[in-house]
Order: C-alpha cells, then structure tokens, then sequence
C-alpha cells in the first residue's frame, strides 16, 4: 500500500522531468531554428513556398469560417438586443467580439488543424523516411533548410489570416443585420466605429493573433521533428500538435486578455 | 512558371491581408486622415458624470464637433473634471453655454451636448464651462419619484 503511492509520487515526478525536457529542448530547437547563422539569404523560395501551404491554402477554410461566425454572431446579437429596443448596437457586439477574442481565437484554433498538423506529419514522415539524417549527411541543416521556413511561414500567415477572418466577419454580421434584419444601415458601422479604437482593439487583436502564430507553428514544427520515427509515431505527433495548441491558444488567450483589456 | 504563379500567389495573399488592415482601420475604427486635424481642449467640472468615458463624443444641435479626452477627479472640489478636444473650426462657443451630458437614446452611450449661450466673447484653449450639468441617473430619479409619491399619500 505505501510502495503503491512511492510509485505514484515517482510516477509524477518522472513527467515532470519530462515535461520540463521536452519544454527544454524544445526552447533550444526554435532558438537553432530562429537564430541559425546566414539566416535566410537566398532562402525566399523556400519561404514563399511555406507561405503558400501554410498560408494561402488556409485561407479558404478561413474566410468561410468568418463569414458564417460573423453572420451567427449578427443574428443572436439581434434576438437578444432587439428585446431592448438596441438593436443598433448589433455591430458594437459583432465587431468588439470579433476583433478582440473570436477572431485570433478561432483563426488560431483552424490554423492548428488546418496547418499545423499538415507540418507535423510532413516533418514527422520527412525524419521517419530519414530524409532529416540524409540531409545532415550531405552538410545541410534540416533546421535551416526545412524548419526555419515553416516557422517564419506560420509567423507571418497567422496574423493575416486572423485580419482577413475580423473582417469578412464583420461584413457577414453586417449582411445579416442590415440587408436580412433592416437594421438601420447608420446606427450600424457608426455603432462600430465609435466602439472600436485602431490601437487598443485592433492593434491588440494583431498582436494575440501574432503570439498564437508563434505558438501554434512552434509547437507543429516541434512535434513534427521530435516524434518517434513510426507510423503509430507520427498520427501521436499530430494529435498532440493539435492538442496541445488548441489548449495554449485558450490558455494564453485568457492571459493575454487579462493584461490588454482589463483596464477597458 | 510554377515558381512564378506560387508567388503570385503569395503576394495576391499579402496584399489581401494589408487590404484587410486598411479596411479595419477606415471602416471599422473610424481612423481617418481628416478627423486627425488640430483641435483645441476645454474644461468642464460636473458633479456626476455617470458612465461618460473618455473618447465619447461632444454635439452642438446634434453634430458632433469633438470628443472626451479625459474623465478625472478633481480631488479639489470632488467633482469630475472631463477634458473635451474640440475641433478647431468649431472657434465660436459662446463663454456662458452649457455643457451637460446626455444619453442617445434610453439605454444608449453617454455624451456630452453643448447649447450655447448669447455671450459675445468665446471660450479659448484651456478655458472652462461655467455652466454644466450633470448625467441624470436614473436610480436617483426613481428615488425621487417614490419619495414624492410617498410623501404626496402620507
């Protein structure tokens, strides 16, 4: 009985340990990737490739998803408000909910299935195939060559699909109250305009958006290149891309909320 | 050629997520070039501001001609001292308008209106409304009503 709850303090010590090594080499991966000498000098083209898997095909999935949270959005704002004679106030609710939580939020949480997990299992076949050894075998370094590219590639994307996703959102909440609903066309974008400021909103709503990049594209190339190098390994690795940054995106989300808007 | 259309691609994605911010700035902020002009600050003291906050707007006969600053204590005389900027066209108000707040609509935002007096001089930069008055809350003016009614039965 006493051994048994030994083996069980031993137990949590042990994925402790764990979780603070993985964390640890983790660290140290991105800072090879980020900060590898020569950079990115005549690397363009594999960035612009990365940019247009990472980026340019996620944004359907994106826009769609805008389009139809922004239009939601607009028609429960109006069965409640206009109980209150506020309707007016339908494009306050859909823009702050957009810009500020929703937005980032959602464009992360679609960034992590849509690509991240489409970089892990590509990273993670590239080292189970050996292609990663191979590549170290002939003086080329994986980190530069295939990680580095990936990273800056999720970077860059996230924020600008998260501004693309605010904005068809708005214009979706904006078609389903004005043109379906008949709010008054004035009272709407004014509502919006006089609610929303360009720094601590929008300008807040970019940098939550750059932080998830950072966070969801680090965790897939991560996953990617540290899975075990099997089949079973790498739909591990992809689950967890996908685990594990939807729950830091939630988490540092309320964070980073707490810090921006608690003094609005 | 595959290199080419990848990255037109990528720019045309670019160019659509800059597009995007431009939108967000105009249409959704309400940033424009014009309403960055130069404007001049006046003072008001009110004995209760209600929920007024800063970057409320200030009408004359329902145009807007500026916004709230700042909404501070005046530990002083412990009533609120809100800093309007006021568009610098607008150079003529009167010294004895006055300056209350009031709210668009029954459950609306609070901002302040400005009616003017017959005064010849003008208010300039720095200068303060003499006359105010103060948001109407609508708690107290139930109170009041039921004290009456009370007061008007007994």
């Amino acid at each position: 009985m006493k051994l048994d709850v030994i083996d069980r303090l031993a137990w949590f010590g042990r994925s402790g340990l764990d979780f603070l090594q993985s964390l640890g080499r983790s660290g140290v991966f991105l800072f090879l990737a980020i900060f590898s000498r020569s950079g990115f000098t005549g690397r363009g083209a594999l960035l612009i490739q990365q940019l247009y898997n990472v980026g340019l095909l996620s944004l359907i999935i994106v826009t769609v998803s805008g389009l139809f949270i922004g239009m939601v959005l607009g028609l429960q704002g109006y069965t409640i408000l206009v109980h209150y004679g506020s309707e007016g106030a339908v494009g306050q609710l859909v823009a702050l909910s957009l810009v500020r939580e929703l937005g980032p939020v959602v464009t992360a949480l679609l960034f992590a299935g849509r690509a991240g997990s489409a970089l892990t299992a590509e990273i993670g076949l590239m080292k189970a195939t050996e292609q990663l050894s191979s590549m170290e075998m002939i003086g080329v370094d994986p980190l530069k060559r295939i990680i580095a590219p990936r990273f800056w590639a999720g970077v860059i994307s996230m924020p600008l699909l998260a501004i693309i996703f605010n904005v068809v959102g708005i214009f979706g909440g904006a078609f389903v109250g004005i043109d379906w609903l008949g709010i008054y066309e004035g009272s709407f974008w004014s509502g919006i305009q006089q609610s929303v400021d360009f720094i601590d909103d929008i300008g807040n709503g970019v940098v939550k958006s750059l932080v998830f990049g950072i966070v969801v594209t680090w965790i897939a190339v991560f996953q990617g290149y540290d899975a075990t190098s099997t089949s079973e390994g790498i739909s591990r690795a992809t689950t967890r891309t996908v685990v594990y940054s939807s729950l830091a995106v939630l988490g540092l989300d309320f964070i980073l909320t707490a810090v921006m808007f608690s003094g609005l | 050629m595959r290199t080419r259309t990848l990255e037109i691609g990528v720019g045309a994605f670019m160019l659509l997520g800059m597009l995007a911010l431009v939108i967000m700035a105009i249409q959704v902020s309400g940033l424009s070039l014009k309403s960055a002009g130069k404007t001049y600050e006046l003072l008001a003291y009110f004995d209760n501001v209600g929920s007024l906050r800063p970057r409320a707007k200030i009408a004359m006969a329902g145009v807007t001609i500026g916004q709230v600053k700042a909404v501070d204590l005046d530990k002083d005389t412990y009533t609120a001292k809100v800093v309007m900027a006021i568009n610098q066209q607008v150079d003529n108000i009167p010294i004895d308008s006055t300056a209350s707040i009031v709210t668009a609509g029954l459950l609306g935002e609070q901002y302040i209106s400005i009616s003017i007096g017959g005064d010849e001089a003008f208010l300039r930069e720095g200068e303060r409304f003499e006359d105010t008055q103060s948001a109407l809350i609508l708690e107290e003016l139930i109170g009041k009503f039921l004290l009456g009614a009370v007061r008007q039965s007994g």
